[in-house]
């Protein structure tokens, strides 16, 4: 359970090389104490383990399928796979971990579910699984992302979700983070935190990236179907906090011959001061719970990212990558908003396959490879595009004059 | 070591009130003035608070003071400038904390932080997202080489076992948090008179002052009926919120709270 390769798993204090930790305040002690102390135990017990994949079978519909993007290879010159979790129940990858930590909270004792979100799909995912078991569920969410997500807010509400708008800060990802850590705080006995990517204190990454971790999983056995190897050369996934890239390059982190690559969202350029690419722009730091990388000011104020992404637009990165990025197992590039766009126009129109701004990051990078006719490449498809309909009608407006 | 701090409470003997104020609010150089009317109005100990983007411990009120002062353009280089001089008298003898969180620390250099807290005369620090694993092993011996104490935060939920630690960890007194909340919470004061009888009948090290939700006399006069003392913050900024003047607003204040 606990391997000893330290890429995948922190050691027992949360670190990840330099970064980790729970820095958190006494009034959440208890509460993360009581997770550090039994979530392995839990996740592996094996009634859970029987429930959890019958959840993620029959209710999320996984496996999801391991596509070969013919007309996509042809234009890149390569074999690229896409793993299509954008087939996943609510759209996103994140129901994984929802799934995961909503029978989590159940065997805690916890009656109550708060959440973060930015793109509204953990949002969505988190709602869903609370309507799945019948518990109270409050979802904090910046009012800019209500706004530019509203499909996902209404989706929430149907599914009898309370969201909150979080007005503080930047009105984004962070912010409603915030919130909800100060939620968590003023209710220490009956709530369960989902967070949503593989950020907080300890024990969150960890436990969110095993959650996560049957992307690889999948994608290894199908592969090797396909391919008769259970090894990529390259693996490809957008970066926000990092959790569908940690689920998708988990069984290849021990596995040198695999190439990683995490694409971050460069907003209107990494030198234009509204970007939102943690890796290029950040220094080490502590951000809700966790030293990692942090995009901040000289004094340690944490700046205000931009993407046109909101699942992207965060100024921080889990502890996992930012260690991968030290170390360099990982290769960390971006895309700004324009290229994002362009992307999933370019996949909509090869592939018939119409992607979330999020995951568009992930494509656009393909531009500024070089592969070979030999190299197997798979691509993290985190998320479908119904929720950004809106942004993308506006940019194809010139098209329809 | 500097034992400014523990000598105020033990003179004191009960009813030691320290009073917070977030740096750099209402104005950006308000603090000076701020301590002088704190002192003259008989606080004992003052908690500086260093302003943060994302204060994740704190309610709206004291959110509000940090945004305000670093809109004001508060930091820690400013912050140690202004207080350069306060231990001249008339401010001798007030006991002087400095609360923030890691991540502006972290950044101005963790060690050269401490050098001229210390140099500046202040007494101690309280970090409340510094766990005790990271000051064990790396940030205590800092902080003591350059004679500051350090104050963990205790809650309702802490075990006893984990209060005694806190408490060994501990110098200057121990943060007694009232609820399990943020900062600023408007909880009523007798739910938390068995947490503060328990906290009492243990005979920790420290003195034991309680903080979050003391408000006016009777909350405060609860709290030091249990304690050695409590500690002020949103209260008193948010009598600071509507006051042209800090000295007058911090006169009408705390004689609400320790007039004869
Ligand atoms: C489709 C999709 N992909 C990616 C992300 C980014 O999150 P993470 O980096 O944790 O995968 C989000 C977040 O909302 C998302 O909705």
């Amino acid at each position: 359970m606990t391997g000893s390769n330290s890429y995948q798993h922190p050691n027992e204090h949360g670190y990840y090389g330099p970064f980790g930790g729970a820095y958190i305040p006494e009034m959440l002690h208890r509460n993360v104490e009581e997770l550090r102390t039994n979530y392995l135990d839990i996740i592996y017990e094996p009634g859970f383990q029987k429930e959890f994949r019958e959840l993620l079978k029959d209710y999320a519909g996984r496996p999801t399928p391991l596509y070969f993007a013919k007309r996509l290879s042809d234009r890149y010159h390569t074999t690229i796979y896409l793993k299509r979790e954008d087939l996943c129940h609510t759209g996103a990858h994140k129901i994984n971990n929802t799934i995961g930590q909503i029978l989590l909270a159940g065997r805690l004792g916890k009656t109550r579910i708060i959440a973060e979100t930015g793109a509204g799909q953990h949002g969505v995912a988190t709602a869903t699984v609370c309507a799945l078991k019948g518990v109270e569920c409050v979802v904090y969410m910046g009012e800019k992302d209500i706004e530019r997500q509203s499909p996902n807010v209404a989706r929430m509400k149907m599914l009898g979700a309370t969201v909150m708008p979080v007005i503080s800060g930047s009105k984004t990802l962070k912010d409603a983070t915030n919130e909800a850590i100060r939620d968590w705080i003023n209710h220490p006995s009956d709530t369960h935190y989902i967070i949503g990517s593989v950020v907080g204190p300890h024990p969150y990454p960890d436990m969110v990236a095993r959650f996560q971790s049957v992307i690889s999983e999948e994608i290894r056995i199908q592969l090797k179907e396909k391919t008769g190897s259970e090894l990529p050369t390259h693996v490809m996934a957008c970066v926000g906090g990092g959790s569908n890239a940690a689920g998708s390059f988990y069984h290849f982190l021990d596995e040198s011959s695999v190439q990683l690559i995490a694409v971050e969202a460069a907003g209107l350029g990494l030198d234009s001061g509204h970007s939102a690419a943690t890796t290029q722009l950040g220094k080490p730091g502590i951000l809700h719970g966790s030293k990692s990388l942090l995009m901040q000011t000289e004094d340690g104020q944490v700046t205000e990212p931009h993407s046109i992404s909101a699942g992207l637009d965060y100024p921080g990165i889990g502890p996992l990558h930012a260690n991968l990025f030290k170390t360099v197992r990982a290769k960390f590039l971006s895309a700004t908003d324009q290229e994002a766009l362009e992307a999933a126009f370019e996949l909509a129109r090869l592939e018939g396959i119409i992607p979330a701004l999020e995951t568009a990051h992930a494509l656009a990078v393909l531009k500024q490879l070089n592969f070979s006719m030999d190299d197997k490449v798979v691509i993290c498809l985190s998320g479908r595009g119904d929720k950004d309909l809106a942004t993308y009608m506006k940019e194809m407006m010139p098209d329809n004059l | 070591m500097n034992n400014r701090i523990a000598e105020i409470i033990a003179k004191k003997k009960g009813n030691v009130m320290n009073v917070y104020c977030t740096a750099g609010y209402p104005q950006l150089n308000s603090i000076l003035e701020v301590m002088k009317a704190l002192q003259e109005n008989r606080a004992d100990i003052i908690e500086i608070g260093m302003p943060y983007s994302d204060p994740l411990a704190d309610g709206p009120v004291i959110q509000n003071s940090s945004s305000v002062a670093l809109a004001n353009g508060m930091t820690i280089a400013k912050l140690f400038e202004q207080l350069k001089d306060f231990r001249k008298p008339p401010l001798g003898g007030l006991g002087v904390l400095l609360m923030g969180y890691m991540n502006p620390v972290l950044q101005y250099g963790f060690e050269k932080f401490c050098q001229e807290a210390a140099e500046v005369g202040v007494d101690g620090l309280i970090i409340p997202d510094l766990p005790e694993y990271e000051f064990e092993t790396e940030y205590g011996p800092i902080i003591k080489k350059h004679g500051l104490d350090f104050i963990f935060l205790v809650t309702p939920e802490t075990s006893e076992e984990r209060i005694r630690k806190l408490d060994q960890l501990s110098s200057g007194f121990l943060y007694a948090v009232s609820s399990s909340s943020t900062t600023g919470v408007d909880n009523n004061m007798s739910h938390v008179i068995d947490y503060l009888q328990r906290l009492k009948e243990m005979h920790l090290q420290n003195p034991v002052l309680v903080g979050f939700g003391i408000k006016d006399r009777a909350s405060f006069e609860m709290a030091c009926s249990y304690a050695d003392g409590a500690i002020i913050g949103s209260a008193y900024i948010k009598a600071l919120e509507q006051a042209r003047d800090v000295k007058a607003a911090t006169k009408s204040f705390l004689s609400s709270i320790n007039g004869r």
